[in-house]
């Protein structure tokens, strides 16, 4: 596969009461063309800052050091009108909520193609043809009068649906989805999840899927990128790292699922990981995770581990590695 | 099931007005609520879980049916003071952002389920510090502010205000889906506690499916207004029954590394205002026949549960 973004040493200050603070903290990752990507981890892990900076749309006064490079090109270089040509044209977002991500009083069919005559050079009866195939892509029944209608006359499944499609318009190589169905239905979340993988399929469309549901993660991304504090804890094949998790952190959020197979059901309780993830500027010193961690040890509070490979495409950012399995 | 009921919703229907026509968000609905029993209630948005929770407490007039709390009836909120008998019955909101007054203290927050009950201010500040400990924020939080906190600790100390009131059963509307994964899991044991301790009854609402079946002793799941399928946890979640809840269950992706994509139920939920003909899931429903769409489907015993499906009710039937 052919590599479309590679991040290298991102970090992210952000501007406090109490001074700058790193949001994310020495990440590296990348992406081929064609894959999901996963990245996990609670709020304030620092997942969406992330995905902020690849748009260069950090709040202002914040502070980017380290790479991101789209095809070779580096986006942290680029001029504010430079970056806007790429967003759009090669990246697209989708985020949480829908009904803040469309304009509520324009016609869905002017959102469409707006961006789409702009970046692809089309003329406006062009635009609306692939707008009504775009919406059909997207299961919109009725494609015509949809263009014409209002995001508020959607359910929140539609109006979904609907942004996913705006952010399509352009053909982004990179489409970066930020819990694109936390707040939809199960069933809901099954038909955009299926046509997310299709859409990488079919157009060799590659995705970034930001979610703490580690469920959905399972379904869509092949490799998976767990991160705490705004540092990488654990990253490798999905497979793997849902099934042989190596990290603590990793270990308690899925530990933190109900058990479809469970016996007892209605009895047995969720095990929480104790405590709450740290606020910004309140990383504590060592492995971020380790108060909260139980296998904590000595040198955990000391020195903040790096992620290093523990085996082909895996990384983990644990040295004890308690939950090592010891082949003998 | 429990031994004796505490919550009983009888034939229940909730209308809204829009646009001078009439929508029927829940129609007709049969429910109880044991002691000590967590009653989960599931389906898609719109399907009416949350204005029947809603009703259940009174903060919705009935358009039909009786909703019975401990033996009283539960008549909705309105200009007069509602009854003494009522402060037993509760509810716990989704947003902990917005169901706590910003500008009040947390102990006064909670202490005045006491004074409202008749305590004294003193009562009040003592009984805060107790609930505070119980749902396991430390007592000095009485003097703090919401926006100090999380949102799973401010949804504890939401619960923690529901307690105060001593209730005996309480109506939770997606208490845990505006939190964070690990808070989630949180609350739903803290829930799970107080209901197993204190023996409450509970109504959990919630389009989490996982943690409902997690923690809920019975489920009823609902479609456009109506229970479609109902009965013990283990029992619907395991073999569910009607082709709704299955569809449900088959669309929840599982963490197992498996990299298998959920099933799709195409389409979405109807417009509540012009509900299909028949069987109101006949629209969407693989195993639908031209009878599904004039028969008005009733709940009927099938494997264990009840469910409001004839096709799968009849096969059942004449094996």
């Amino acid at each position: 596969m052919n590599e479309l973004l590679r991040v290298e040493h991102l970090s992210v200050a952000l501007p406090t009461r109490s001074g700058y603070h790193k949001a994310v903290d020495d990440l590296s990752f990348a992406v081929d063309a064609g894959e999901i990507m996963g990245i996990a981890g609670e709020s304030g892990s620092g997942k969406t800052i992330t995905a902020l900076s690849l748009f260069g749309l950090l709040p202002p006064g914040a502070r980017v050091t380290g790479s991101i490079r789209l095809d070779g090109t580096d986006l942290t270089a680029l001029s504010p009108r430079q970056l806007r040509d790429v967003r759009g044209r090669q990246l697209a977002m989708v985020s949480q909520d829908p009904a803040t991500a469309l304009h509520p009083i324009l016609p869905v069919g002017t959102q469409l193609t707006e961006h789409m005559r702009h970046h692809l050079g089309i003329d406006k009866a062009e635009a609306r043809l692939r707008a009504a195939a775009l919406l059909e892509t997207v299961r919109i029944p009725d494609p015509e009068r949809a263009l014409r209608a209002y995001p508020g006359q959607f359910s929140g499944g539609m109006r979904q649906r609907i942004a996913i499609a705006v952010a399509l318009a352009a053909e982004p190589r990179l489409l970066v989805a930020d819990e694109p169905t936390t707040a939809l239905d199960v069933t809901v979340q099954a038909g955009i999840l299926r046509l997310l993988d299709r859409l990488c399929r079919e157009r060799g469309m590659a995705v970034i899927v930001i979610t703490h549901d580690l469920g959905v993660m399972s379904a869509t991304a092949g490799r998976l990128a767990v991160m705490y504090a705004g540092r990488l804890a654990e990253a490798g094949p999905t497979s793997g790292l849902l099934t042989r998790p190596r990290h603590p952190y990793t270990r308690g959020l899925l530990d933190a699922l109900p058990h479809p197979g469970a016996q007892g059901e209605g009895t047995a309780p969720l095990v929480a990981i104790g405590g709450s993830p740290p606020s910004l500027g309140r990383v504590p010193d060592g492995c971020p995770f380790h108060p909260r961690c139980k296998y904590a040890e000595a040198s955990c509070a000391a020195e903040r581990p790096e992620p290093v490979p523990v085996a082909a495409g895996h990384l983990l950012a644990c040295p004890p590695d308690p939950l090592r399995v010891s082949v003998s | 099931m429990s031994d004796d009921t505490v919550l009983t919703l009888a034939g229940v229907a909730v209308e809204y007005g829009r646009r001078g026509q009439r929508v029927r968000a829940v129609d007709g609905v049969d429910l109880t609520v044991g002691r000590g029993e967590i009653v989960g209630l599931v389906g898609e948005s719109g399907c009416g879980k949350s204005s029947l929770a809603r009703a259940g407490v009174g903060l919705e007039p009935l358009a039909a049916g009786a909703v019975t709390f401990e033996g009283k009836p539960v008549t909705a909120l309105g200009r007069r003071r509602r009854p003494e008998y009522l402060r037993g019955l509760q509810m716990v909101f989704q947003d902990p952002y917005e169901s706590l007054n910003p500008r009040r203290k947390v102990g006064e927050i909670i202490a005045d389920g006491v004074t409202l009950g008749g305590g004294s201010h003193a009562d009040g500040r003592a009984r805060a510090a107790e609930l505070l400990d119980r749902v396991g924020l430390p007592a000095t939080a009485t003097d703090s502010y919401p926006h100090e906190f999380s949102g799973g600790q401010r949804q504890r100390i939401a619960i923690a205000r529901t307690l105060a009131a001593g209730p005996s059963c309480l109506i939770a509307d997606e208490p845990i889906s505006a939190l964070d994964a690990s808070a989630q899991a949180q609350i739903a044991n803290l829930l799970g506690e107080l209901v197993a301790d204190a023996r409450l009854g509970l109504v959990l609402v919630s389009h989490d499916l996982s943690v409902v079946r997690q923690v809920a002793h019975r489920v009823a799941v609902m479609y456009l207004g109506r229970i479609v399928e109902i009965g013990d946890t283990e029992t619907v979640w395991g073999s569910p029954q009607h082709p709704y809840t299955e569809a449900l269950v088959a669309a929840i992706p599982q963490a197992d590394g498996a990299g298998v994509l959920p099933a799709d139920l195409p389409g979405d939920v109807p417009d509540p205002a012009s509900p299909p003909s028949g069987c109101r899931f006949h629209p969407r429903c693989p195993i639908a026949e031209d009878s599904c769409r004039e028969l008005d489907q009733q709940l009927a015993p099938v494997a264990g549960r009840e469910i409001a499906c004839q096709v799968r009710a009849t096969v059942k039937a004449s094996p």
